[in-house]
């Protein structure tokens, strides 16, 4: 197992920027998700960090050893990919033995066989291993790619997005299976997802990439909770945080262009934020609840039923809000509501820069 | 396909499998017609109308690997009741098989050219295929400078008529003493096929996604194991297309042979017709001569007929 450390990365491909000045730190035994839009260069890091790219600037360090010129067969990583990384033409029981048989480290046929029966085992496929890939259903090529990598015990596991390409339901077990594989080998993981949900459920970090930089690193609750910018504050959270302009007015926000006002006490706390410049106040769907004799009267847009809640969107003028409701609420389209939020909950973000004032400091 | 057939549709394909029988005894009828000239008695070889129904005899089989001369006399029936059988096949034609001063048949020039035809060919499709498929991974996997430029720089080996460079060709062979040898013949061929293997393999290569050799590169497995363990099995079915194409160019090359071979070296394509000078035409011997010429290709595309199916439709492989 290992830790894993990116100093100051950039790579181009071409006249292409795919990454800029990154640094990340993966600390032994840590289940680290890397977040990222399609394009936001997720893959590009962990190729890095395999050994299939090479940076075009900064260091990657492997337990403390600069690894530049290390090829990917010394790295001793594993890599489970989307797709493409079993071979048609084997059997899976050939596909778990071939990464135990390369030359430099050829282990003896007692121990590979060990070692196959001890994953096929973990992964629930014993009875899988005697059949060609091609006959596989997504989610069984998928557990048999993930045991590809666990055969092996690598220092370190990198998955690109293993489970995007299976249907929800197995998505789903497959999460809740890998972030248990995890616990108990103990390994250091790097999960790559554009995935906000698989980021939160399963990371103990999460590393928020937007345009090849490192937006935010923190755990899940803390990405959630207190996004640095209201780029994060809208990638992470389904849906999205609601992001509305406005000013602060003694304890109150005044949203400018909607003319409404929510109570904010001890919004002042906050530093640089009374000066009254142009701010965007963040609040979570599930901190904007109705109530009768609430300040701000909207009108229901949209309903959506998702069983244990509804969400639903609030139009107030030509603006839209997102609330978080329980289900039982009994709300119809057009009908008026009164509505507030939870002012502890609220986050302050700069207009012009984005930045959350709390991370600004 | 849909479930519903109109009856147009119907009709349509009816017309469809008609054309196909058309287009295969228009393909066919050359084929069909050597064979039959190769199994014939002289006398029926060449009239007009074409004979269909004979019976077949193995005599022009028999020429076409003897050494022969014309004789002036009937042989004498003691000659004729000690000869073996197929020598009085021979004597049946007015001809008598060349022996030497100790009484041993002399063999005719086909069986060497038989045998040169397949070494310049297996060999040159060998090495073009060899060198197409790494020069197409390469080509494919690496970031390579100047790429697109290199690549028609190959093509364009292809843009004039090979028959151009001939006389060129054959005075520098004479000098550097590549003439009439098998290492000619077969870097010659080589050369020619070199540009369309490099291409139909990279179409190959293309397909095959690189993920299969990052995994094994990731895996600890070298760049070459990875090649060899992965990529070349995934590529076999291009392999097998871009031989055959290969194979039959050499195969059947014609104007090469004939200018730059005489005698060593000769291949089949330049000896056959060279039959024609001894005596009047004899075309049953041509023709079986050119019969078993047809056979090596016939075998080789039938073995590999499956890849070549899939082969064909460049790119069709499932993603």
């Amino acid at each position: 197992m290992a830790h894993i450390q990116l100093k100051n990365i950039s790579k181009k491909f071409g006249n292409h920027t795919a990454l800029t000045g990154l640094d990340l730190d993966i600390a032994d035994g840590e289940f680290f998700v890397l977040l990222g839009e399609t394009g936001a260069g997720k893959t590009t890091t962990l190729r890095m960090i395999a050994g299939l790219e090479k940076p075009s600037e900064g260091q990657v360090f492997i337990d403390g050893v600069d690894v530049a010129d290390w090829g990917a067969a010394e790295r001793d990583v594993a890599l489970v990919l989307q797709q493409y990384s079993l071979y048609p033409r084997y059997t899976v029981r050939e596909n778990l033995e071939f990464p135990l048989r390369p030359k430099i480290r050829r282990l003896p046929d007692a121990e590979i066989s060990d070692r196959v029966a001890r994953a096929a085992r973990t992964l629930r496929i014993e009875h899988l291993l005697d059949r060609k890939t091609d006959r596989l259903s997504g989610g069984e090529m998928q557990r048999v790619s993930i045991g590809r990598a666990i055969v092996r015990k690598p220092r370190v596991f990198l998955m690109d997005e293993p489970l995007s390409a299976l249907d929800a339901k197995l998505r789903e077990a497959l999460r809740t299976e890998l972030k248990n594989l995890q616990m108990q080998l103990g390994a250091t993981f790097l999960f790559v997802t554009h995935d906000q949900i698989e980021a939160m459920s399963m990371g103990d970090k999460v590393g928020v990439l937007n345009h090849g930089r490192i937006v935010q690193t923190g755990t899940p609750h803390e990405i959630y909770n207190n996004p640095r910018d209201t780029y994060v504050a809208s990638f992470v959270g389904s849906p999205p945080m609601n992001l509305i302009d406005g000013k602060l007015v003694d304890n109150r926000a005044v949203m400018a262009p909607l003319n409404f006002e929510l109570p904010l006490p001890g919004g002042a706390r906050t530093s640089g934020a009374t000066d009254g410049r142009p701010l965007v106040f963040g609040i979570r769907p599930e901190d904007v609840y109705l109530e009768n004799g609430a300040p701000v009267e909207a009108r229901v847009h949209d309903v959506e039923n998702h069983g244990v809640e509804k969400i639903l969107t609030l139009r107030v003028g030509d603006a839209m809000l997102r609330a978080t409701v329980p289900a039982r609420t009994d709300v119809e389209i057009e009908q008026p509501v009164r509505f507030a939020w939870n002012p502890d909950k609220v986050v302050l973000f700069d207009k012009s820069s984005g930045i959350n004032l709390r991370h600004a400091g | 396909m849909a479930a519903v057939t109109t009856s147009t549709e119907r009709s349509l394909n009816k017309l469809a499998i008609v054309g196909v029988l058309i287009v295969t005894v228009i393909f066919l009828a050359p084929i069909y017609w050597i064979a039959s000239t190769a199994f014939k008695p002289r006398n029926l070889a060449t009239t007009i109308p074409p004979t269909v129904m004979f019976q077949p005899e193995i005599s022009p089989f028999v020429k076409l690997f003897t050494k022969r001369s014309q004789l002036r006399t009937a042989p004498t029936p003691e000659q004729y009741a000690a000869a073996p059988w197929w020598e009085r096949l021979v004597f049946d034609g007015g001809e008598k098989v060349v022996r030497s001063g100790r009484g041993e048949v002399q063999w005719s020039g086909y069986p060497s050219r038989f045998m040169n035809s397949l070494i310049v060919a297996i060999t040159s499709t060998v090495l073009a295929v060899g060198m197409g498929t790494f020069t197409a991974y390469g080509f494919s996997r690496f970031k390579v400078k100047g790429e697109a430029d290199l690549l028609f720089f190959i093509l364009s080996t292809r843009m004039l008529p090979p028959v151009v460079v001939a006389i060129p060709m054959f005075l520098m062979y004479r000098v550097v003493g590549l003439n009439d040898t098998h290492w000619g013949l077969i870097i010659l061929y080589t050369a020619f096929n070199l540009s369309f293997s490099v291409w139909l393999m990279k179409g190959f290569m293309d397909e095959i996604p690189k993920e299969y050799e990052e995994a094994a590169l990731v895996d600890g497995y070298t760049r070459m194991e990875a090649f060899f363990k992965i990529v070349l099995p995934e590529a076999a079915t291009g392999i097998a297309a871009t031989a055959v194409f290969c194979f039959i160019t050499a195969w059947n090359e014609y104007a090469f042979a004939l200018i730059m071979t005489n005698r060593r070296a000769q291949t089949a394509p330049p000896f056959i017709p060279s039959q024609v000078g001894s005596g009047l035409p004899d075309w049953t011997v041509i023709a079986a001569g050119t019969f078993l010429f047809l056979l090596p290709v016939a075998i080789f595309t039938f073995l590999l007929r499956n890849h070549l199916l899939r082969g064909m439709s460049f790119g069709a492989i499932r993603k």
